[in-house]
């Protein structure tokens, strides 16, 4: 069996935060996201009332 | 009777002509002056660019739409204004000249009482040797045309990669001083979405080129939002998408010379690099349109009226300060030139009193830091606030009766980071308020409650939804006027 090479550290790509498969799985699930699109709906609407 | 003419019709000017034609008495007249035919919702130009939508998609003639209104249309672009008049007359006029095909070039004079300047602004390619898909070797996608010809060359890549070609897409900023990251984030995304639907995204290295000191900085100096029981700088998140889509990042960089393949820059640290590209989209500075402003007697004003940069001075302070000491209350709140006070500029066209990311310059002396961003939200609530106020300067006001201070507004941004209905998705972001206002919120400058950001279907969805809304609202079919703008 081939050794999988080190992860290199230290690297641009090392530090940030990756999503989880769950986290990317709740982006595109559909029940989950007509949610949140009611929800950013109202946040929008809340924007505009304090905006005007 | 009197007449209010409107000097441009993207979302600022067309948004003002509309509320005008709304409440202006049917005596009064309104003219609207655009070197451009049709009206475009720029914010969709990223899926023309991907080949998602066409030109048409995104565009509609200008004069079909005023032709069912009172709106007198001139097809010509804004060379001066004369707030005195002239030798002849004291009444104020702009002297245009036309682009309507077999007029070009035809100089007309257009007498106003109010005069609106939402020209939006020059796509200063001219900035950076090398820079543009006109003379230069990249492309743009800042109008409908460009995105289309920046889609046909993206085409030849894709088919590129196919015959399994290893291929470098750079997409970012061409100078140090760009604004409209947000444009360039949406595109670097769904770029990359396309060529993983494509299935050759393992072939392409793509790499983000930005003159901003951090990622997801987007000229506002970034923003901080609430999530997972911390309170986070959106550099985060930002940095995240990056990584999970595979993109690298170059930040605080000044694009110097585009080259066929090769894009040369220097960076914060003053130092200079080279990075290959065999397909790159890299937005323009803007500057000003190039309107110049005359006295009664010829003098030239345009130094009076206009900023260095070519943007209308108004009721902002532009009292150079360092950037410790700027202050919400230095951001204009009715858009009215302090000169000539039946002269506003809104939109783009207005001249900001400063940055609002810190100013930074490289050791060797060159600015990069991006300039302030005057998105279509905002752009939209200052042209409703400047034909409140004329209505009601035509009714007797004596002083502007409405302001929309961008240190008092707040604004959405939904970008697409991929068109699908079911595997599309968008990053949602909201900040209130643009500037922001240590006094009023001392920690963060902004308030968290209405400061947030989320990526997902979900904002697909209402992106689409915003494509839809705002050109039903432009053409001005019926019940635009119930439509939020």
């Amino acid at each position: 069996m081939i050794k999988p090479a080190n992860k290199e550290p230290y690297q641009q790509a090392y530090y940030p935060p990756v999503p989880t498969g769950l986290t990317r799985a709740m982006r595109n699930n559909i029940v989950w996201q007509i949610v949140r699109f009611f929800v950013i709906n109202m946040k929008m609407l809340k924007l505009m009332r304090k905006s005007h | 009777m009197a007449r209010v003419v409107v000097l441009g019709a993207g979302i600022a000017g067309h948004t003002a002509a509309r509320y005008l034609h709304l409440w202006l008495p049917k005596a009064h007249e309104i003219v609207v002056v655009s070197p451009n035919p049709k009206w475009n919702w720029i914010p969709s130009n990223i899926w023309v660019g991907v080949g998602q939508l066409t030109e048409q998609d995104v565009t509609f003639d200008l004069a079909e739409i005023y032709k069912k209104t009172r709106i007198d249309f001139r097809q010509a672009k804004g060379l001066s204004l004369h707030p005195e008049g002239n030798a002849a007359s004291a009444r104020p006029y702009v002297t245009v000249e036309s682009t309507l095909p077999g007029r070009e070039g035809q100089l007309e004079n257009i007498e106003y009482d109010y005069l609106i300047n939402a020209t939006g602004p020059k796509l200063n390619f001219g900035a950076t040797e090398g820079l543009g898909p006109e003379q230069g070797h990249t492309v743009s996608v800042c109008t409908a045309g460009h995105a289309k010809e920046a889609n046909d060359k993206l085409q030849v890549l894709v088919d590129a990669l196919k015959r399994g070609e290893k291929k470098t897409i750079v997409i970012g900023t061409g100078h140090g001083t760009c604004t409209c990251q947000g444009a360039a984030f949406e595109y670097i995304y769904n770029v990359d979405h396309i060529l993983r639907e494509q299935g050759v995204r393992q072939q392409a290295r793509i790499v983000w080129l930005s003159n901003e000191y951090e990622l997801g900085d987007f000229g506002m100096g970034g923003v901080h939002i609430e999530r997972g029981g911390y309170i986070t700088n959106g550099k985060t998140f930002a940095e995240s998408l990056m990584v999970e889509r595979g993109i690298e990042w170059i930040v605080r960089a000044h694009v110097k010379k585009v080259e066929a393949g090769k894009i040369h820059y220097e960076t914060l640290d003053g130092s200079f690099h080279a990075l290959e590209s065999d397909f790159s989209m890299l937005i323009p500075p803007f500057s000003g349109v190039g309107l110049k402003a005359f006295g009664r007697a010829e003098n030239d004003l345009t130094a009076q009226i206009f900023a260095p940069s070519g943007f209308m001075k108004v009721d902002a302070d532009y009292t150079a300060r360092p950037y410790a000491d700027w202050s919400a209350a230095d951001w204009p709140r009715t858009y009215q030139n302090p000169s000539y006070a039946n002269l506003f500029a809104i939109g783009i066209a207005f001249a900001p009193p400063h940055l609002i990311s810190k100013p930074m310059q490289s050791a060797n002396g060159t600015p990069i830091n991006p300039a302030p961003p005057r998105t279509g939200m905002p752009s939209a609530a200052m042209a409703i606030a400047v034909a409140k106020s004329i209505r009601d300067l035509l009714n007797g006001a004596e002083k502007p009766t409405h302001t929309a201070s961008m240190a008092q507004m707040g604004a959405a941004c939904v970008a697409s980071t991929g068109a699908h209905l079911l595997r599309g998705s968008a990053a949602t972001m909201t900040v209130y308020p643009i500037v922001p206002d240590y006094e009023k919120y001392p920690e963060y400058g902004r308030d968290l409650e209405l400061t947030f950001g989320e990526i997902g279907l979900a904002g697909h969805w209402m992106k689409t939804l915003l494509h839809h809304t705002f050109i039903y609202q432009a053409r001005m079919l019926p019940g635009w006027r119930l439509l939020p703008d």
